[in-house]
Order: structure tokens, then C-alpha cells, then sequence
């Protein structure tokens, strides 16, 4: 009988290789674990709120479609998707970071709403907002939207003049200023249980500005009710100023004989005046207001005065000094 | 296999495996660039989030030493030198971010934003303090300059720790919360090393010539 034969010595795994084969896969395995731990922790710090339960739908909007005339004041510019309109929202009264309104909105509740308006006004009033709905035709406007944090985009929202609104309470000899309000109420937004700005969040305008036609009431975009997120189910919209102007979700409209206070100029007065018209010329304390990131654009575009809107407006502030009054 | 895992070192998969793991955000942010969730503004969100990584490293290269002190972790410093590089190449890449596709290299308005602009101003010299940083980060270099004063160089990592750290205060509208836990963090990293020096200092007047601190 034949033994097997051996094996050559240099085919043989060497005591120490062999001993050493656990020991390598144990550290290949801690290995693993931590790449993944340290990635995993790092990528969640830095960029997983942004993505967390995944990108929220685009919100269609609310109920049927509405009807709307064209607007001469439209723009033709190439409008921002409706998804990035209702998912990139600065909206504090639902969280700071600006995905943070599409997931959160969904606790306010649109209706029953009603928006009072009073004041130095002849026939101050409370509306329902399905009434106002059906107070004047509704136009679609495809208004330019700039940040003041230099990013823009272009929407198409629906709405009507605010100066129709304020005409219908007839305003008194006294009434030079309209202040407006947002809804106060945590548990619809949760946001407000955080001290972050004081709220409710108020805005204002000048009377002339509010009766520009430029101005708006919107209650609609993309041709559908206002979606929770952009402010529903009415909220102001004026082009020519920065966004943070757009008072969301209104509850209250009076007319006064002073200036009012608004959220932001309260929150850093050196940072937010009253007027915040666009200007290129007049910088953010903290960064440039001479160009702006069009949203869905790579480079930045270069910011026009008053949005570009400067032909309607800019005879509100003949005369005014705009470095002082921005 | 030698090569990878070194005999005699504690811990050997825990280098490559942090390295590994601090690459790790690049190619998830590039997939969900590519993926259509970087939100509406790509850029801004990208810029953000290389900010955000270039202050977390530093920051945890500042904690490691304070580590050893509070809780007899060494395995820390070992790897302080590559969070340290990790805290410049993300650094690096945010800046690079803003110069390169933000400002698509208008060299006019960066230098306008640097010159005008605190927020800026205070990013951009926490670069400018880590660049010697990692260029003085190699074994050579540190026998070149000798200990002492390359160790006194390094200190300058707390000054770029604390300009990140309010170039990301000022960049915030109202909501300070995330800047202040960075804030808090490296405050208290710094007053361990001072505790840790004073009491260093005061062991040393007892006992003069105890030998070297270990």
C-alpha cells in the first residue's frame, strides 16, 4: 500500500500565518465597524436632517384647481419646480432648517380661518377665508421671490390685490401704516414653543406700498390652494422686498397711524429695517446682497434693484435715502 | 496583511478604520447630489455640510488630549494627527466650495466678501491658521522644528477652533443652538488642557525635577 504523499514543506501554512488568520479577521471586522460607525455618525451630523424620512413629496397643493385670469405684472422668466416651492420654505413657526415646513406643517389647520381687519378703518371686519376666497377674481401672478439671504426663485401664485382687501374696510384720514399678524398658536405650530423669534411673527408696510398693485394677497400656487408650508391659507406676497416681507399665514390686518414692528428688524435691527427692499447696493452686515443663487442654478445672477421691479416701485421712495430707510 | 495591521500596536483596525469611515461623506454626497437630495439650493447645502465636517473634525482633534487627561484614553492622540488633516482637507474643500462654484472664481467678490464681511473674514483665517498646521503635521517636521515649539505652533489649532466656531455663530439667522453645542464642546476642551497644564504645573513645584511628564 502507497501512503499519501506528504506535502511539500514550503506548501505548508506557517504556525505563526496560521495563528494569525483569527486575529486578521477580528480586525478586519473592527475594521469594518468603525469605518461604518465614524461614516455613519458623520453623515448623519452633518447632512441628515436635510435628507431625514427621506425628501418629502412634493405637496400638490390644496383641493381642486383654481380659476385665475393672467397677469400683465407675470413674469416670463422659467418658473422654480413646484417642489422645490413647497420644500425649501423658511417658515420658523415649524423649525429653523428650511426642509423642516414640509415635514412639519401638516399640524395647521387651514380651515376654519378667518382674518380680521381693523384698525383706523371705517368698517373694520372678521372674514371667513372661504368668503374672501370669493370676495374678488383671483390672478395669477408669476412673481420673482428673493431671499434675504441671496438665493431666488421664480412662483406662480395666486391671488388678488392686498390694496382690494384694504379698500373694501375703507380706511380712516389716520390709517398710514398696515400691520399684520400671523396665527399664534403652538400646537398648530410647534415651532412657536421655541423662543427663537418673538412671536406671533408681525410684518408691515407703509400704506402706499400695501395699495401698490404689486402687492399681493396670495392663496394659491401652482394654480391650487397654498399649500400649509408656504403659508396657508393666506399670506402676503410683495416682489419687490425681501422674502421674509411675505408675512405667512395671516390672521390679522389692521391699519395704524404709526409705524409698526415687524419679526426681524425686532430680532437684529442692524440686519432687517422695516423697508428691506431688494437692493444690491445695501449688503447684508454679514454677506453681499449683490447677487443671488436662482434656485436650480449652479452660479449666482446679479440682483437687480427692488427685484426688478424698480419701473413700478421705485417712485414710493423718490427722494428717500435707502442706505438709512433699507 | 503586516502592512495593514502592525505588530505591537494596540487597537490596529482602528486607524484605517476611522480613516475609511471620514471618507465616508464625500461619496454620499456626491450620490445624493446626483440623487436629487441636496435640497433645492445644491450648494448651499453642500458648503454647509463641508463646513460642518471641517469644524467637527477639528473639534475632535482638539478633544483628544483632553480625553487622555479626563479619562486615560490614549488610544485618542494617535489619532489626532489624522483628524487634525481631515479638519484642513474639509476645510479646504468647503472653501474651495464657495471660491470655485458659489462665486464661480470671481476673485473681485471674494476678496470684496473677505475684506468687508467679518463672518468671512473669520472662516477664511481658521484656514489660513491650519494651513501651517498640516504642513508641520509629518514626523519629520516635528523633529525639524524640535517638541516644544512644534507642540506651541499647534496650539494655534484652538485659535482656528474658536474663529470656526464663530464664523458658524454669525452665519446663523436666529437659530444658535448647533453652534453653541460646537462652542460648548471646545470650551470645554480648552479649560481641561488649562486645568490639565495648572495641575501639571503645580505637581512639578512639589516635586522639581519629578522627571519627565509621561
Amino acid at each position: 500500500m502507497k501512503l499519501p504523499k506528504e506535502p511539500k514543506a514550503s506548501e505548508i501554512t506557517p504556525e505563526s500565518l496560521y495563528l494569525r488568520r483569527r486575529e486578521f479577521i477580528k480586525n478586519i471586522a473592527l475594521l469594518a465597524a468603525t469605518a461604518a460607525g465614524v461614516g455613519a455618525t458623520l453623515v448623519a451630523l452633518s447632512g441628515g436632517k436635510r435628507v431625514k424620512g427621506k425628501v418629502p413629496p412634493p405637496a400638490p397643493g390644496q383641493g381642486p384647481p383654481l380659476a385665475a385670469a393672467r397677469s400683465p405684472y407675470s413674469t416670463e422668466e422659467s418658473q422654480t419646480p413646484l417642489e422645490d416651492v413647497t420644500t425649501y420654505n423658511n417658515f420658523y413657526e415649524f423649525g429653523t432648517d428650511k426642509s423642516d415646513p414640509a415635514r412639519n406643517a401638516h399640524t395647521l389647520k387651514p380651515r376654519p380661518w378667518t382674518v380680521s381687519i381693523g384698525g383706523e378703518v371705517v368698517k373694520p371686519q372678521v372674514l371667513d377665508i372661504d368668503k374672501i376666497l370669493k370676495l374678488f377674481p383671483l390672478e395669477e401672478r408669476i412673481y420673482r421671490m428673493r431671499c434675504v439671504e441671496a438665493w431666488s426663485m421664480v412662483i406662480p401664485w395666486l391671488g388678488f390685490p392686498l390694496g382690494k382687501l384694504l379698500e373694501r374696510a375703507q380706511p380712516t384720514g389716520r390709517a398710514k401704516f398696515v400691520a399684520f399678524t400671523t396665527l399664534l398658536d403652538p400646537e398648530q405650530m410647534p415651532g412657536q414653543k421655541r423662543e427663537v423669534l418673538d412671536w406671533p411673527y408681525v410684518e408691515g408696510l407703509r400704506l402706499d406700498e400695501a395699495t401698490h398693485p404689486l402687492a399681493l394677497l396670495a392663496i394659491g400656487l401652482y394654480g391650487r390652494e397654498l399649500p400649509n408650508q408656504n403659508g396657508a391659507p393666506i399670506r402676503l406676497v410683495v416682489p419687490w422686498k425681501y422674502g421674509f416681507k411675505g408675512i405667512k399665514s395671516i390672521v390679522k390686518i389692521h391699519l395704524v397711524a404709526e409705524q409698526p414692528p415687524t419679526t426681524w428688524n425686532l430680532a437684529a435691527p442692524n440686519e432687517y429695517g422695516f423697508y428691506s427692499n431688494v437692493n444690491p447696493a445695501v449688503d447684508h452686515p454679514r454677506w453681499s446682497q449683490a447677487t443671488e443663487r436662482r434656485i436650480g442654478e449652479l452660479s449666482r445672477r446679479k440682483t437687480l434693484p427692488f427685484n426688478g421691479y424698480a419701473d413700478e416701485v421705485s417712485r414710493l421712495y423718490s427722494g428717500m435715502d435707502l442706505r438709512k430707510f433699507f | 496583511m503586516r502592512a495593514l495591521f502592525p505588530d505591537g500596536v494596540p487597537h490596529p483596525w482602528l486607524k484605517p478604520g476611522v480613516f475609511i469611515g471620514s471618507l465616508a461623506p464625500i461619496p454620499v454626497m456626491i450620490w445624493r447630489g446626483t440623487h436629487g437630495q441636496l435640497g433645492a439650493d445644491v450648494v448651499a447645502t453642500v458648503l454647509n455640510q463641508l463646513g460642518y465636517l471641517a469644524l467637527t473634525f477639528l473639534i475632535a482633534s482638539l478633544l483628544c488630549t483632553p480625553l487622555r487627561l479626563v479619562a486615560g484614553w490614549s488610544w485618542g492622540i494617535r489619532l489626532r494627527r489624522m483628524l487634525g488633516l481631515f479638519a484642513f482637507s474639509y476645510a479646504s474643500l468647503h472653501f474651495l466650495t464657495y471660491l470655485v462654484i458659489d462665486q464661480s472664481l470671481n476673485l473681485r467678490a471674494v476678496v470684496d466678501d473677505i475684506r468687508k464681511r467679518n463672518f468671512i473674514l473669520v472662516g477664511f483665517l481658521a484656514l489660513v491658521l491650519l494651513l501651517p498646521l498640516a504642513i508641520t503635521s509629518t514626523d519629520r517636521m516635528v523633529r525639524r522644528l524640535g517638541f516644544a515649539r512644534w507642540k506651541r505652533l499647534h496650539r494655534l489649532a484652538y485659535v482656528a477652533g474658536g474663529l470656526g466656531v464663530i464664523h458658524f455663530i454669525w452665519r446663523v439667522k436666529a437659530d444658535l443652538r448647533e453652534p453653541l453645542i460646537f462652542t460648548s464642546i471646545l470650551a470645554g476642551a480648552l479649560a481641561l488642557r488649562i486645568l490639565g497644564a495648572l495641575r501639571l504645573r503645580a505637581r512639578r513645584k512639589v516635586a522639581p525635577r519629578a522627571g519627565m511628564a509621561g
